[in-house]
């Protein structure tokens, strides 16, 4: 075998040649030992996404969640402080809640009846006589995560108590945030009403990589450009401009393994880029928001909010996508060949109702389970998990687009792409 | 009772039946564009998200809410072989049952069922939708027309059903 076919890698998953190659194992999309060395280096020690602010409105609500593999209670305590609790009693393990959401007043065990606050303390102990006299309430109460942070009401927890800032380690993802805050007049945005949970049978990688990638469009959404050629939006690059898109985007590092797409949209927002698919009556509406945005934000700044389409990956599993609409959804392996997304729509608070429907209906031209172009994202990621069955002997994914470009890279290129294996392979293979 | 009204009152169960049960032999052989012609022309087809099955798709993200703009569409995708969710097709079988009349507000029926639908995949087990169509029926023409579906997903989330990627 040559070099090409054995990686070359002395061992290693994520091999690279400055300015000539860069090639991933397929094993790190197969391996359970891989996926263990991941859960240690990467989902106990990283930063990862819980919940929004606005899910959490009124003292007493909760959402139960899996998060980083662990059972968590994203509680705002009845004193109006937001927690993250671990969903494990004291006693012997079982889960204290066991509903998907609502308003609690505190937390019952069924087993055996232990009674916990909304802040996690234990209230009450059915016949707590028979315990010994070191036996203290005072400390048996749900175990916090170790840290719980936010940035602009995205709330993140990290199992690791010595983890640096939540804002250190977003570096300038925290900049990309903004520009999705910022399409709210008061700077507060929510997570609209509605989850999108659907599993899809390939490596939780895989949808990184996706996310992100805007090489596939042609090949893997030519039916979602149909609709939107059927409803009159141009989706044809200049002629002569090399491009595969309209537009030329970018692909960039943040730092830390955050990675974006950032591109001049040519497929309409609701913030706030009309386009023929929202119908003639919108016009004067999203001519009403862009003139809100110019007068709050300046120009520059407004069209950058507005003009572009960004897709985020807040590294290790979080995407954020302020395209069509804005999304904002988290995975999880559930083993190595298979994942859980959890998926939702993020607004402004002070959208109207009208501007609330456009946006929603936006999303579904593209986004979600039964979108016009995730479930085929769905079948190309599992098309991809099939393949890799030959792992031993297609040993290796070549991510070498556009690596020899001195300029930079274009969102069709793999530049981010390998951003985000480059700190994968930091994290995952520095001690192996 | 106004007429519309009364023609509406007129129409039985085994009519609405008769309606599901060939909509539901279209659906399984793919004839999509005859399915179409089932459908109102202001017809809109809802799959509410798991969590939320009685929200409004105005101010609730949905699995699916097309009006029937964007339901031609789909359909066009789905005729389409690099529509790669359903390509090759699935195989469906749908079993409809429990139907009723549920009430008639002028010239519109409402009108429940229960759905079973297994979609096979080639070497993946079957995927089973469960649930129920709550719709509402209007005569066009001397024919009964579907104007609004909503199929209600009985999982708690898609989870291992993962894409609705095809007609539910
Ligand atoms: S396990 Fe919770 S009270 Fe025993
Ligand atoms: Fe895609």
């Amino acid at each position: 075998m040559n070099e090409r076919h054995n990686g070359g890698g002395n061992g290693r998953l994520v091999v690279e040649v400055p300015k000539t190659r860069f090639a991933v194992s397929r094993e790190a999309f197969v391996s359970g030992a891989v996926m263990r060395r991941e859960q240690d280096a990467i989902f106990d020690h990283c930063w990862i996404y819980v919940g929004h602010a606005s899910e959490l409105r009124n003292p007493g609500d909760f959402k139960t969640r899996q998060v980083a593999g662990r059972p968590v209670i994203f509680v705002r305590d009845r004193q109006g402080s937001v927690r993250a609790l671990i969903n494990s009693c004291r006693h012997r393990g079982a889960t204290v809640c066991r509903e998907r959401e609502g308003n609690a007043r505190g937390f019952n065990c069924l087993y055996h009846g232990w009674s916990y606050n909304t802040d996690g303390s234990l209230r009450g102990v059915p016949g707590e006589d028979a315990y010994p006299p070191g036996f203290d309430k005072a400390d048996m109460g749900l175990r916090a995560v170790a840290r719980l942070e936010h940035y602009r009401d995205f709330y993140f927890v990290n199992f690791d108590a010595r983890a640096e800032a939540l804002e250190t380690y977003l570096a300038d993802a925290k900049d990309y945030i903004d520009l999705v805050v910022d399409q709210s007049p008061s700077g507060r945005m929510e997570i609209i009403s509605g989850t999108q949970e659907y599993d899809i049978r390939a490596n939780w990688k895989l949808l990184v990589e996706n996310s992100v990638d805007d090489y596939h469009l042609l090949a893997t959404h030519s039916t979602w450009l149909n609709y939107m050629r059927n409803s009159g939006v141009n989706v044809t690059p200049p002629k002569g401009s090399g491009l595969l898109l309209p537009t030329k985007g970018q692909g960039r590092d943040l730092g830390n393994g955050h990675l974006t797409t950032d591109n001049p949209n040519f497929r309409g927002r609701p913030v706030a880029k009309w386009i023929s698919v929202y119908g003639e009556e919108a016009k004067a509406d999203i001519a009403a928001i862009r003139a809100e945005l110019v007068a709050r934000l300046g120009e520059a700044r407004a069209s950058r909010v507005a003009d572009t389409n960004r897709n985020l990956v807040i590294f290790p599993n979080l995407v954020i996508a302020d395209g069509s609409s804005v999304t904002v959804r988290h995975f999880y392996p559930l083993g190595p060949d298979h994942m859980r997304v959890v998926a939702w729509a993020l607004g402004p608070v002070e959208e109207t109702e009208a501007q609330r429907a456009r946006r929603l209906h936006a999303f579904l031209t593209f986004y979600g389970p039964g979108g016009f172009a995730t479930p085929d994202d769905v079948a190309a990621l599992e098309a991809v998990q099939q393949g890799y069955a030959a792992w031993r002997e297609v040993g290796w994914n070549d991510l070498s687009r556009g690596i020899a470009r001195n300029d930079d890279q274009l969102n069709s290129d793999e530049g981010h792409l390998r951003v985000f294996w480059r700190r994968w392979s930091e994290l995952v293979e520095a001690h192996a | 009772m106004s007429a519309p009204r009364a023609a509406a009152a007129a129409v039985s169960r085994a009519q609405v039946e008769d309606l599901f049960y060939r909509e539901a032999d279209l659906l399984d052989r793919w004839q999509l564009d005859e399915w179409l012609g089932m459908l109102g022309e202001d017809a809109v087809y809802l799959v509410p998200p798991n969590d939320k099955p009685d929200a409004d798709p105005r101010s609730t993200l949905f699995t699916i809410a097309d009006d029937i703009v964007r339901l031609r569409e789909r359909v066009i995708r789905l005729k389409d072989p690099n529509c790669h969710a359903e390509f090759p097709p699935s195989r469906t079988r749908r079993v409809i049952g429990n139907v009723r009349i549920t009430g008639v507000e002028d010239a519109t029926i409402c009108a429940a069922a229960n759905f079973i639908v297994y979609r096979f995949r080639r070497d993946t087990s079957p995927y089973v939708f469960v649930g129920q169509y709550r719709n509402r029926l209007r005569r066009a023409g001397g024919e009964l027309k579907i104007v609004e579906r909503r199929a209600i997903l009985d999982a708690e989330e898609l989870g291992a059903l993962g894409s609705v990627s095809f007609i539910l």
